[in-house]
């Protein structure tokens, strides 16, 4: 294993670790403005947290 | 009261195979380490890590720990069929295993043709022996022939109590008849729609349930890591990709190679583009379900071998604890991550069967 690729690895776990931190909070707000729409929000969160941990582990088999 | 009783049991569902594995990891630990606390030593870091390596692996005798287990048949294709019990390989699998006058071993997994004195002939860390092809019946193959037997049965009873009449479910189906709902309910109907989610109905739910039961066996002492495995969830995603494709409609295929609504040039350059995202669709499915298992699987196991790492009183009491609350972590990834799979194929089902609104 070479550090560049470790890095680079990291480097993109932290950008999906904020990418997901960004998804719950704007859920979190939409549901707390919106509560009946509470489950269409989830789900949506769901899909949308779901395909950016897809790239954080491409990222770390990558290495 | 009712609701009480409800979470008392749930509670009790969810700690139950936390606990078993907790105490087995722990006991399977000890019985490979065992001379060396006569001794006062402790585990090493080098232990620990063959034995989680070993533990994520697929092998070909079904042992749960040492001396506990059985083994599976090897079959093997190499000038006819070779049909033989992976003892032949001994106990640790380090041995040449003679038959009809062949002579096998296994390295890291895989099986090799040998001489009689049953070297290998390394090259880079890589033998050059012949691979004989490989249909053996593996501690995994083993679990998902039995898990497909069990879910058939299940279903069918489920499927059987409807019959009687009454409307009201009785058995397995009191159990399972929510979670169908909601397969039908949360996943098939918003994402395919309801003029043709009933073709994918019983593919979302066979995955859905196969991947949940085996997730859920993962977390059983028994040692099964299924879905950890990444021609498993290879298969589960290369079905989804055959189904996609398959009953993409003009609609589908319009999109991807001459999308509607963008100048011509932009055409052309989205084409390559979409095609290559049929296949990364699935190739993510299969990501994200291996690396999850496998993720959840090597923390608990890591913890586990702190405890023998460290070996004292204080490391045991913290590292149990936090493979307590991993361990119930993981329960719920179990469940969302059958989710997800069943969700996202259920996106592509429906993006494929979309019909045109513009």
């Amino acid at each position: 294993m070479q550090i560049p690729a470790i890095v680079g690895a990291g480097l993109i776990v932290i950008g999906a670790g904020f990418g997901i931190g960004k998804i719950g909070s704007s859920a979190m707000e939409g549901i707390a403005r919106n509560p009946e729409a509470a489950n269409k929000i989830q789900t949506a969160m769901l899909i949308a947290a779901a395909l950016i941990e897809g790239i954080g582990f491409a990222a770390l088999f990558a290495v | 009261m009712r609701i009480f009783k409800f979470w008392r049991t749930l509670l009790f569902v969810a700690l139950l195979p936390t606990c078993l594995s907790a105490g087995n990891s722990d006991n399977q630990e000890s019985s490979h380490g065992h001379s060396h606390h006569q001794n006062g030593k402790k585990v090493s870091r080098e232990q620990a890590k063959e034995f989680i390596d070993h533990h994520l692996q697929d092998s070909y005798g079904f042992h749960v720990t040492e001396g506990v287990g059985f083994s599976l048949p090897v079959i093997l294709i190499d000038e006819g069929l070779q049909v033989f019990s992976s003892s032949k390989f001994g106990s640790h699998g380090d041995q040449t295993a003679e038959v009809n006058g062949k002579f096998y071993k296994i390295f890291h997994g895989k099986i090799y043709k040998t001489g009689a004195d049953g070297t290998l002939t390394m090259d880079h860390g890589h033998p050059t022996n012949v691979k004989p092809l490989n249909f053996s019946i593996t501690k995994n193959v083993f679990v998902i022939i039995l898990m497909s037997a069990f879910l058939i049965y299940l279903f069918s009873s489920v499927a059987k109590s409807y019959n009687k009449g009454n409307l009201a479910p009785s058995g397995a189906a009191k159990f399972l008849e929510p979670i169908i709902i909601f397969v039908r309910d949360e996943i098939a109907i918003p994402n395919i729609g309801e003029k043709h989610y009933k073709r994918y109905m019983s593919f979302l739910l066979t995955t859905f349930f196969f991947i949940w039961f085996l997730n859920l066996l993962g977390m059983t002492p028994l040692g099964v890591n299924v879905t950890g495995n990444l021609s498993v969830t290879a298969c589960l995603a290369i079905i989804t990709y055959c189904i996609t494709t398959f009953s993409g409609n003009k609609n589908y295929w319009g999109h991807i190679f001459w999308m509607p609504g963008v100048p011509t040039p932009m055409k052309i350059i989205l084409a390559p583009i979409e095609l290559l995202g049929t296949i990364i669709k699935p190739f993510a499915l299969m990501i994200r379900l291996y690396a999850n298992m496998t993720a959840g699987h090597v923390v608990i196991m890591s913890l586990l071998s702190l405890i023998l790492v460290f070996n004292t009183h204080v490391a045991t009491g913290s590292f149990l604890t936090l493979t307590l609350v991993i361990s119930v972590l993981e329960l719920l990834v179990a469940a969302l991550q059958a989710y997800i799979f069943t969700m996202l194929a259920a996106l592509y089902f429906g993006s494929a069967v979309e019909e045109a609104h513009h």
